[in-house]
């Protein structure tokens, strides 16, 4: 089995702030990290190596330093890593991501893509399904449990809003997962050794034949316009006294308010 | 196009240095220098205060813009039920239908002719309507394949749906067939004036940040939206609207729904048409803190939600958690019990018509969005409150 797992590196967004009065980002100091929910896509990924025999290759656009996050990936057990970076890709929104992605994995060759569900700093989930249509290839989303796989079929779970579906599928399919799918092992020591002199194999624009107007920012069909903070105000009445007082004093308000 | 910094006017501040998320910018000889790890994310432009820093285009960032008319919303249906987000869009796609001076049409795909035509009572003025046994249930393929087609047929402008699992997993499909653009997770959509672009507003990181995305060449602009942040439209039985019949033919499908399980916990019985929900963060310490927050539940008639801090710990199972990563609820009544009011919860809740807080620390965020606010340990009053509401009702 071939298998391919989409990561991404992110700043950890629970750190990144904006400041209200001057609408820019605060990121002192924060650290980068692979998306959350890629790590349990190359969990999965490395699960269904072990039952099927094969090779996880992971994969992401980014610059340079992006390589960070694949040594990570390759010391937790991935095989091998290849970094998309070209001054080119500058800009990409989902669209020209997901078509450059998938014209690097049509060159590596794939039988299972996986991706997390969505990467923490752009928060779209869209990558994922994007890179399946542009591969011509199905797609399921959040996948919290593979029920069985073979050389050419899948059965899984998607977790939905009131349950699960039981979904099967032909490969070559591409996946996106939930957390709940798995627990990430942590890498081993020999993989951090392995990791650090593992060579990456680098993929530029003209590497993977894609058309200049394809990619980047000029590939985007979507801009951002301006980024804001968000803003939290509201009247609010803090209610004083004992505690007996203040329920009181909050039962009377919601019987006015007709809440109950 | 691309970020250029005029040294002439760079007075070395470095303000544009701290504003960049991708570490883009760089000192060098005493002024700011933009490197190729710039994505063109225009943050820095607001923040230089000489204004050194602007964008450059070119001729290649012009494409022809792709003509189109109209206003479309898919209605989602699971299990022949519409979803509530989308009879939102179609109270908000036919406020954006007005502006622009064109149609607002519904696409349904499953549902019978009845559910077509309520979507003409709650705004629609078309619905394209399939009802072939292949899109009864939702699947991504034939649902993609069948939306794209008509997209190419019809050329709206505008095509919108909720951003639900099944809404997220499948206009991205759709999007890259057609070439277009696709905004996840809107929250609010307008119209500019100037260039009658739609402009589509977001959360980013985590909720701490806002950003307004637009489509300035591409059509269709599509959108996925947040359910309970626009307001329904009006329900109007006498209203008159077209049906069109769509065939699925030539559409097939690789992946097969083989069974739908439904896994829904007693009390968390959709919490995004709760009218009361009580939540709990990290605060209440323990499943038995929790026990309390059912208790009050069970007396006020209302579901139980919780943070993500919660969830994490084991306390509830992950489908009661509301915020960035949950669901985003809009009850009449939020209780918030030992929730510090982080802006990832925030962002799922902050529509509730009435927030209450309950917090030991007068410090805790929460209390920002409050409309009532009780500074004091939930563990004396919860129960304390669940007990005056049963004597209240008796
Ligand atoms: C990408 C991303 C997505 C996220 N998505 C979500 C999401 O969807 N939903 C979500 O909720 N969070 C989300 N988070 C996490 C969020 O940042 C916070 O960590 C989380 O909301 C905190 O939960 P909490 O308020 O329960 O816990 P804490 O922050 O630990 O707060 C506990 C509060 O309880 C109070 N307290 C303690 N004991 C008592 C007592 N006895 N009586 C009264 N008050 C007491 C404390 O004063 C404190 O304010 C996300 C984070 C990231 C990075
Ligand atoms: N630049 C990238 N390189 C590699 N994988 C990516 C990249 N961007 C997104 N992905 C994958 O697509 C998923 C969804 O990302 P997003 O659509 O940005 O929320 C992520 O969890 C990754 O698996």
């Amino acid at each position: 089995m071939r298998i391919v797992v989409c990561i991404k590196q992110v700043p950890d967004s629970a750190e990144v702030r904006i400041n209200p009065e001057t609408n820019t980002l605060i990121r002192d100091g924060v650290p980068t990290i692979i998306n959350p929910y890629d790590v349990h896509a190359l969990e999965a990924g490395l699960q269904i190596k072990e039952k099927t025999g094969g090779k996880v290759t992971v994969l992401t656009m980014g610059p340079p330093q992006a390589e960070t996050a694949l040594r990570e990936a390759l010391a937790m057990g991935a095989d091998e890593a290849v970094l998309l970076t070209d001054r080119a890709f500058a800009g990409s929104d989902t669209w020209a991501t997901a078509y450059t992605l998938s014209k690097a994995i049509e060159l590596i060759g794939a039988d299972v893509i996986l991706c997390g569900k969505q990467a923490i700093d752009g928060d779209t989930a869209q990558v994922g399904p994007e890179m399946a249509e542009f591969m011509d290839i199905p797609h399921i989303s959040y996948i919290r449990k593979i029920v069985d796989i073979t050389p050419d079929r899948m059965v899984v779970q998607r977790l939905m809003d009131d349950g699960f579906d039981q979904i099967e599928s032909t490969l070559p399919v591409l996946l996106t997962v939930v957390k709940e799918l798995n627990v990430p092992r942590m890498p081993s020591l020999k993989g951090k050794m392995a990791a650090k002199k593992a060579e990456i194999r680098k993929m530029s624009a003209a590497d993977i034949k894609a058309a200049e107007g394809d990619l980047g920012l000029k590939g985007s069909p979507t801009q951002v316009k301006n980024i804001f903070a968000p803003e939290v105000k509201k009247d609010r009445k803090m209610l004083e006294g004992t505690a007996e007082e203040k329920i009181d004093m909050l039962v009377k308000e919601l019987v006015e308010l007709k809440c109950i | 196009m691309y970020i250029k910094v005029n040294r002439d006017l760079c007075s070395g501040c470095e303000a544009c240095l701290q504003s960049c998320p991708y570490d883009a910018i760089v000192m060098k000889d005493g002024k700011a220098e933009i490197t190729e790890l710039c994505q063109l994310c225009r943050a820095c432009l607001s923040v230089c205060p000489e204004g050194a820093i602007s964008e450059v285009r070119e001729a290649s960032d012009a494409k022809e813009t792709a003509q189109g008319t109209g206003v479309w919303v898919f209605a989602e249906q699971r299990e022949g039920k519409i979803a509530g987000v989308s009879l939102e869009l179609l109270g908000a796609g036919r406020g954006l239908a007005q502006k622009l001076g064109t149609e607002l049409s519904a696409v349904l795909f499953g549902g019978t002719a009845g559910d077509a035509q309520e979507l003409i009572f709650w705004g629609a003025e078309k619905v394209f309507h399939c009802d072939d046994p292949l899109l009864k249930t939702f699947n991504d393929e034939p649902y993609a394949a069948l939306l794209a087609k008509l997209v190419v047929e019809q050329k709206p402008e505008i095509v919108l749906t909720g951003a639900t699992p099944i809404g997220r997993s499948f206009f991205p499909r759709v999007a890259a067939k057609l070439r277009a653009g696709l905004t996840a997770d809107c929250t609010s959509l307008e119209i500019d004036a100037e260039t009658g672009n739609l402009l589509q507003i977001r959360p980013a990181f985590g909720g701490n940040i806002m950003a307004t995305i637009f489509c300035p060449h591409a059509r269709p602009q599509m959108a996925t939206v947040r359910p309970r942040v626009m307001k329904k439209g009006e329900y109007d039985a006498s209203r008159k609207g077209e049906i069109v019949r769509v065939s699925a033919k030539g559409i097939t499908s690789r992946t097969k729904v083989v069974e739908t399980v439904k896994e829904v916990a007693e009390t968390a019985i959709n919490l995004q048409d709760a009218n009361i929900i009580v939540a709990g963060g990290r605060g209440m310490g323990g499943e038995k803190g929790f026990q309390l927050l059912h208790e009050l539940a069970e007396v006020l008639g209302a579901s139980v939600a919780a943070s993500r801090a919660a969830v994490d710990e084991g306390w509830i199972p992950y489908r009661h958690q509301v915020g960035q990563t949950g669901k985003t609820v809009g009850p009449k009544l939020y209780i918030a019990c030992g929730i510090s009011g982080a802006v990832q919860h925030l962002v799922g809740m902050q529509s509730s018509d009435i927030i209450i807080a309950i917090n030991k620390n007068p410090e805790a965020p929460i209390f920002s969005v409050a409309n009532f606010g009780i500074v004091g340990d939930v563990h004396e009053i919860v129960p304390l409150l669940t007990k005056k509401i049963k004597d209240l009702k008796g």
